[in-house]
Formats: C-alpha cells, structure tokens, sequence
C-alpha cells in the first residue's frame, strides 16, 4: 500500500485522501494513516510546489556547484554534506560518484548573492578544496514534469 | 443519369455515434467523456523511432503483409502474453488498425448468405462490414445482469445452419466487459462443436484490471479457427499511427493479404518501425497507462453507484457502462439533456446496438481533473432528474 500511494501522489500531491482511497481501491483511514507514518518515518519528507519562476516576474538565479571535499574520519561526507545543507539558500546537496564529490544546488535573488555565497561561505570550509559553479540559464523540466503549459485536448469530443 | 450509388452501401445506416457527434460539434464550450482513445500521447521513445525511421529514409512501401521484423516481434508478443502461437510469415499480416483487419477477415471468409453472431452492444463496425462483405448479421442481445457477457445459452439459440462466424470482442468497448478463462471455455465447446469459426478482436487485451486477459485462440481446438486481431491504437497510445495486426490459420491470412495486397497495399512503414520499438521497449509504459487507467476506473465507478445508479464493475478496457433505467429516460433523452444542461457529452448505449438502451457510455480516458469536473456535473444532472 505504501508503494502505491507513494507512486499516486508523486507527481500530484494535492490528490485528496477520499479520492485517493476510492482510487486505491482502500478506505480512507488506511489511506490518512499510511501517510501520516510515511511522514512519521521521514519517507515523506514535504509537500513544495513545483513554480516556474521565469514566468513570474521575480528575480531568481540558480546555480549547481560542483564540490570536491576532505571526507572526515569516521563521518564520511556525512558530516560536510550536512554543514552545507543547512544554509538556506542550499536547496538540494547530492554525494556524487565520479570527478567531484558533492553536488550542491543553490538558489538566490542574483547572480551576485549567489556568488558571495560560494565565496565567503562554502569555498572557506576547511573540508572543501575546490568549487566549480555553473549558472542554470533555462529550466525545463523539475521532477518529472516539463514546466510548460499542458497541451490542450484536441481529439474529438465523440469517437467510436 | 442512372444512380451512380450501391443499394447495398446506402442501405447501411450511419453510425448512431455519428448522429451524436453531429449534436455535440454544434456545443461550443462543452466537455466530454465521449473518447473512444486514450489520452496518453503515444510514449517517446516510440514517437522518436518514428521520426528516426523517417530521417533513415524509410519512406518506402514495406512486403504486403508486414515488415518481417515488425511480424516476428508481434509473434513474440503473442507468446509471451497470451501463449498464442504463430508463425511470423505465413500467419501474420500488419494492417491499417484493427479496424481493417475486421473487414479483411470478414471479407476472406464470408459467402454471400453467411450468417455472422454479433453479440451486441458492441464496437460499431461489425455489422456494415458484415454487409458489404456479403453476410448477414444476427444480433446476440447480451444482457446487463450478466456483465454483458456472453453465455453458451444465447450463443446455441442464435446458431443456424447458415452460421459461419462468431465476432466476440473481449474486452469489449463499450461495456467494459470481459471474458475470462470459464466464461471462454463454454463458448469454445459450441463453436467446435457446431463447426463454426470466431474473429476474436482483442485490442483491448493490455487493458485489463486484476485479471488476466485470456484469447479463444488459446483453447485447444480454437486456434484452427479463430482469426485473432489486435493492435497498437489502445495498448500503446498509437490511434493516429493506424496500425493493427490480425494471427490465424495460413489458409485464412493468406486470402486476407491478398484483398489487402489490392486495397491497402501496406500499412505506413513509419508507423510499422515504430511498431517494433513499441513491442520490443514498451512493456513498462503499458503498465503506467494500465495503472493509470485502473485508478480512474474506480475512481468512475464509484461516483456513480454513489449517484444511485447501478453500475457493474468493468474489468477491461477504459469504460464504464452505467445503468440509467431508473431515470425513466432512454438513453439518447439523457444523453442529449445532459448535454444540453450541463454542457457534457456521453454517448448512449444505443450507438453500439439497441440492446444498449437504457445504459451510456462513460470513457475515462480522461485525467483525475476532468474526470471530477465531469462527474460533478452528472452528479448534479441526476439529482435534479431523479424519480423519488
């Protein structure tokens, strides 16, 4: 059941848990309850909403930064990857396989905050020895969904 | 001038679906749940096969009957899912949909006089292209207390000596219905024992809900008599792509390339390459759709028995089939007022057969959203018209 709710609301969590019940093919105290353990246990961890900032007229600059660090005896990443997660602007950190270890993405207001960011606040840690950033110029698709408006309908309204 | 026109053609009446669209294109801002095709777009990988086969030059005529590598793959397919058995090149033909695969197999095997069982409500092409392949065709009225399925009982009172064919369509559009194993077995008995043969059109067969579809074809003695059609339009999101297939014995298929070898020529090549990636790569986006179109099943199902109205639980396809006989309306009454009130397009029973009366369909291939919309605006439409 977990599963199956977890795949039904991935993409849509405004999906209501009487609806999600009939759907599901279960009752809606199984559905509320299954959810409120998942949250419990940090299996879901939030509900954001997916904006395509460019279309709004509000200023916002992304950036993925490229990490190389020190791993800390007995701590691993762990540690560092958590130092970083904490800054606000950080919206997502990922240990990576390959030429650098930790990816961090970071939004701010201008290309300048971002900047001053990676400069005063992340390249000084002691575990970090070099950042790479790169500047998102267009988003086009986040979590699974193209941010573009839906296509509209055009088959027929009547077929066979 | 003498009448340019074939008595036999303009004796066939226009399909009751047509009648209905012709109300509704008139509606400017109305919505629907009258789609007879998913609303999924046919998956990427498959689109860009397409696209990859026209950058490669494959714009050219393929063999009559299929691209053998398109064949062998549908061979494969069929073993895999339903433990059919056909050999590539001598059983298996590609055609334009599932649609000309129909009227091929009809016109292959029907004499003039020929008497083709059609059990009703069904698909809205059996009946013509009975007609113009020269057979008669006899309704069997399938019945709404048994799922409309269909029982060895109706299928011995309808045969004749005349009777050669048994079309069934499992899952069936437009009740939803299917046929699993012991409901299949019965009829396999009557048609080997009365010597007749059977098009099983199974387009629907990837969209079935907690139950496995199961082809006649698979019954032991059947296979030699079943010409079995299928195809890419509902399974994979491919309706514009027309292509289908039909599998059966040499001596039928044979005779079926060879009407469509003069009429058809070959299905588009585009969409056979296509078909390929389909078939070799498209296992987990049936599921997705399979998925989705479940959810939404129940989903309809149980907004309308909570509007009071009977609805049996459909295992296939993407309709549902509610009962509005206790709305003292026929089916085109409430389907018109409807859409004249609430600006919602149905289509009624009857445009699959007369013994449709009394139900509508209901397609959800449609999302959650409009799926709600939709629903509300029933729900709202029954309370108003309800008989206390």
């Amino acid at each position: 059941m977990r599963e199956k709710i977890l795949t039904a609301i991935d993409n849509n969590s405004k999906l209501a848990a009487a609806d999600l019940a009939v759907m599901l093919g279960t009752t809606e105290e199984v559905i509320t309850s299954t959810i409120k353990q998942m949250e419990e246990e940090a299996i879901i961890c939030g509900y954001p909403t997916l904006i395509n900032w460019d279309k709004v007229q509000c200023e916002r600059v992304t950036a993925l930064i490229e990490v190389k660090v020190t791993p800390q005896r007995g701590l691993g990443f762990d540690k560092i990857a958590e130092r970083i997660y904490q800054f606000s602007e950080v919206q997502s950190v990922y240990l990576m396989s390959g030429g650098f270890d930790l990816t961090v993405i970071i939004e701010g207001k201008t290309m300048r905050e971002v900047a001053t960011f990676v400069s005063e606040k992340l390249a000084p840690m002691d575990a970090v020895l070099s950042t790479a950033t790169h500047f998102v110029l267009k988003k086009y698709k986040e979590h699974g969904l193209p941010l573009v408006q839906a296509q509209k309908d055009e088959r027929m309204l009547i077929t066979p | 001038m003498r009448n340019p026109l074939s008595k036999t053609v303009i004796e066939i009446q226009p399909s009751g679906i047509r009648k209905f669209f012709d109300i509704v294109s008139e509606m400017k801002d109305a919505i629907s749940l009258g789609v007879g095709e998913p609303d999924f777009v046919t998956p990427w990988h498959i689109r860009e096969e397409g696209i990859y086969s026209m950058e490669k030059r494959r714009t050219i005529y393929t063999s009559n009957a299929g691209l053998k590598e398109l064949k062998i793959e549908i061979c494969n397919y069929l073993k895999r899912k339903y433990d059919l058995e056909y050999h590539y090149d001598r059983e298996t033909i590609v055609t334009v949909g599932g649609s000309e695969a129909i009227d091929l197999a009809l016109r292959a095997m029907l004499e003039p006089g020929d008497e083709v069982l059609i059990p009703q409500p069904c698909y809205v092409s059996y009946h013509p292209c009975t007609i113009l392949a020269g057979g008669t065709p006899v309704v069997i009225e399938l019945k709404g207390d048994n799922e409309f399925k269909l029982t060895k009982e109706q299928l011995l009172s309808s045969i004749t000596d005349k009777t050669k064919i048994l079309i069934l369509a499992f899952p069936n559009n437009p009740t939803g219905a299917i046929m699993d194993y012991d409901d299949l077995k019965e009829i396999a008995e009557v048609i080997i024992e009365k010597d007749i043969f059977v098009i099983s059109d199974e387009i629907y067969s990837e969209l079935t809900y907690g139950r496995q579809h199961v082809s006649i074809a698979s019954f032991p003695g059947l296979r030699e008599r079943t010409v079995v059609i299928n195809g890419f339009s509902k399974s994979y999101a491919m309706t514009g792509w027309r292509l289908g297939y039909a599998v059966g014995p040499s001596e039928i298929i044979e005779q079926m390339i060879k009407i469509h070898q003069f009429a058809i020529m070959c299905a588009p090549s585009i969409s056979q390459y296509a078909g390929v990636e389909a078939l070799k790569n498209g296992d987990s986006d049936v599921e997705m759709m399979r998925d989705a179109y479940d959810k939404r099943r129940r989903y309809v199902v149980h907004a309308f028995r909570n509007m009071g109205l009977e609805c049996f639980e459909p295992y296939g396809a993407f309709y549902v089939f509610p009962c509005i006989k206790s709305m003292g309306m026929t089916s085109e009454d409430f389907a018109t007022k409807l859409l004249k009130e609430e600006k919602l397009a149905v289509v009624p029973g009857t445009a699959f057969g007369d013994c449709g009366e009394g139900y509508l369909r209901i397609s959800y291939a449609y999302s959650i959203e409009n799926l709600k919309i939709a629903l509300e605006r029933i729900d709202k439409f029954v309370a108003r018209h309800k008989i206390d």
